[in-house]
């Protein structure tokens, strides 16, 4: 496309298909403790494919 | 829903529910910003207005583009969670992490902490290795097939009851293997009692350590003081040097409060760097705003631009081949959570509890101390079922003020406890902290962006 570069990312509505294992890190166990950012932790499913 | 920014000279369109990001040109975002309320005239007329070399067929191959996209859900792409999110949670009953308060004291004097000095408004305790063992048994028990079990020491200072720490962590280990579990150790600490017998201890045993640093000398010993009011950094920058240096690859976080004080905070995460730190955190302070270092509304487009700073040297020091690492920052596209994670949150009350010295379970480390959040014991276990249905429905589709908000997937509504302490219910929204989370998305993503378009 001339105008739009896409980046590549997960998508999501795929994801309601195969996540949901839940083994993921706990967010406030890293190192925030005051505050909800759930988008930084990592997909363990993702990570032990890679 | 779609959410159009500009940063960094990138012009990005983030596809909220597909999770899909775009870097377009001028013309494409001044399309997609029209594309859902104007004709296609009306966008021809408008765009030709705005920009005088542009033809009809060129803006015609655009839309075609943008259409294509929302065909293949990669804009505009209708939102499909909301159930999913009471359904998801309601039925998840496992519990996987604990945040165990080893120690409510401290031999520090931080006048922001949270936990009013370690003794969350409290007596001063230490846990036992009794209830802390008792602690992984019911972690154990409650867990399911959970394979991933994440125990946090915290306290105040954890460091005060360091032998109870090793005790808990060499029973954990001992039954692990029996019961098909890994624990994972996270250890936070003000670095006062950290000594090589720690360092062993920790690299060994610790997924992960934090260390609380707020950066420059000044900043730091202006909160962060002993028991006698002296600073503390000359005490701990050390001992933490030495630490991150024995660590080799495993994981550890140098984590700073910012205030009112030091709105400049880049120049203490920077500071942090320059002493040899790259996996860093910093977060805002949260008190009660009459505090003297509360952040106020003024200080808001300062931090803003605070943030921008951040990311922007992040992008140079990278190019440099000297990364450093901010936690909020970190989010990784492609491999990031999935939409139960993202619409069910931080896990508080549900997967996640904290643990007080005497065994009592509350949702999460910021609700310690208030009785009326008092969820039952690792005895009996939850007891106060209707608590803990609260926690089950307060997602990202929980609250009316996330309904129309782009980032409701990077937080899921964000920290329950933010929200109780701001408006008195789990509930609420913490409009202050929603604020800078959406600036740091912005930022992150543009990172993202820029890694993208430069490999």
């Amino acid at each position: 496309m001339k105008r739009i570069q896409t980046i590549e990312t997960r998508d999501l509505k795929k994801s309601t298909v195969e996540g949901g294992c839940g083994e993921c890190q706990t967010s406030c166990q890293s190192a925030c403790k005051t505050s909800c950012g759930v988008a930084n932790q990592q997909c363990e499913k993702c990570l032990n494919e890679e | 829903m779609i959410h159009q920014f500009k940063l960094n000279g990138y012009n990005i369109v983030l596809d909220v529910f597909s999770g899909s990001v775009h870097a377009v040109d001028e013309v494409a975002y001044d399309i997609i910003s029209m594309y859902k309320n104007k004709s296609k005239e009306e966008i021809i007329k408008a765009i030709q207005s705005k920009y005088s070399d542009i033809s009809t067929s060129d803006i015609e191959e655009c839309l075609g583009d943008i259409k294509e996209l929302e065909n293949n859900g990669k804009l505009f792409t209708e939102d499909i969670y909301a159930d999913l999110a009471f359904d998801f949670k309601k039925k998840n009953t496992v519990i996987k992490a604990l945040c165990l308060h080893i120690a409510h004291t401290c031999n520090l004097n931080c006048e922001y902490c949270f936990a009013s000095q370690g003794k969350y408004h409290g007596e001063r305790a230490l846990m036992s290795l009794e209830v802390g063992k008792r602690a992984i048994d019911f972690l154990i028990e409650n867990s399911g097939k959970r394979r991933n079990l994440e125990v946090d020491f915290f306290g105040g200072e954890p460091l005060m009851n360091f032998d109870v720490v090793k005790g808990i962590v060499k029973y954990a280990r001992s039954i692990e293997k029996k019961h098909n579990k890994n624990f994972r150790f996270t250890l936070t600490t003000n670095g006062v009692l950290v000594d090589d017998d720690v360092i062993d201890f920790a690299n060994k045993e610790c997924h992960n350590v934090v260390l609380s640093l707020d950066g420059r000398k000044e900043v730091h010993d202006r909160l962060r003081k002993t028991i006698n009011g002296k600073g503390s950094y000359d005490t701990i920058v050390p001992k933490f040097q030495h630490f991150v240096k024995r660590r080799g690859n495993k994981g550890y976080y140098v984590r700073g409060t910012f205030t009112h004080n030091n709105v400049d905070f880049t120049n203490d995460i920077f500071h942090m760097a320059d002493l040899g730190f790259t996996e860093l955190s910093m977060e805002p302070v949260v008190c009660a705003p009459d505090d003297p270092y509360a952040l106020t509304e003024e200080d808001l487009p300062v931090l803003f631009e605070q943030y921008e700073i951040l990311a922007k040297d992040m992008i140079r020091r990278e190019k440099e081949g000297k990364p450093i690492t901010f936690y909020h920052y970190m989010i990784d596209l492609t491999g990031g959570p999935c939409i139960y994670k993202r619409i069910s949150g931080c896990g508080s009350g549900c997967e996640y509890f904290a643990v007080t010295p005497w065994g009592d379970l509350y949702p999460c480390h910021q609700f310690v101390g208030d009785e009326s959040y008092l969820m039952g014991d690792i005895w009996k276990g939850i007891v106060n079922k209707e608590k803990q249905d609260e926690f089950k429905l307060c997602n990202a589709y929980a609250r009316p003020e996330c309904e129309d908000c782009w980032a409701k997937l990077f937080c899921s509504g964000g920290c329950a406890a933010n929200a109780y302490h701001a408006t008195g219910s789990i509930n609420g929204i913490y409009e202050y902290g929603c604020k800078l989370f959406r600036k740091r998305m912005e930022c992150a993503i543009m990172m993202q962006v820029d890694k993208s378009l430069n490999k």
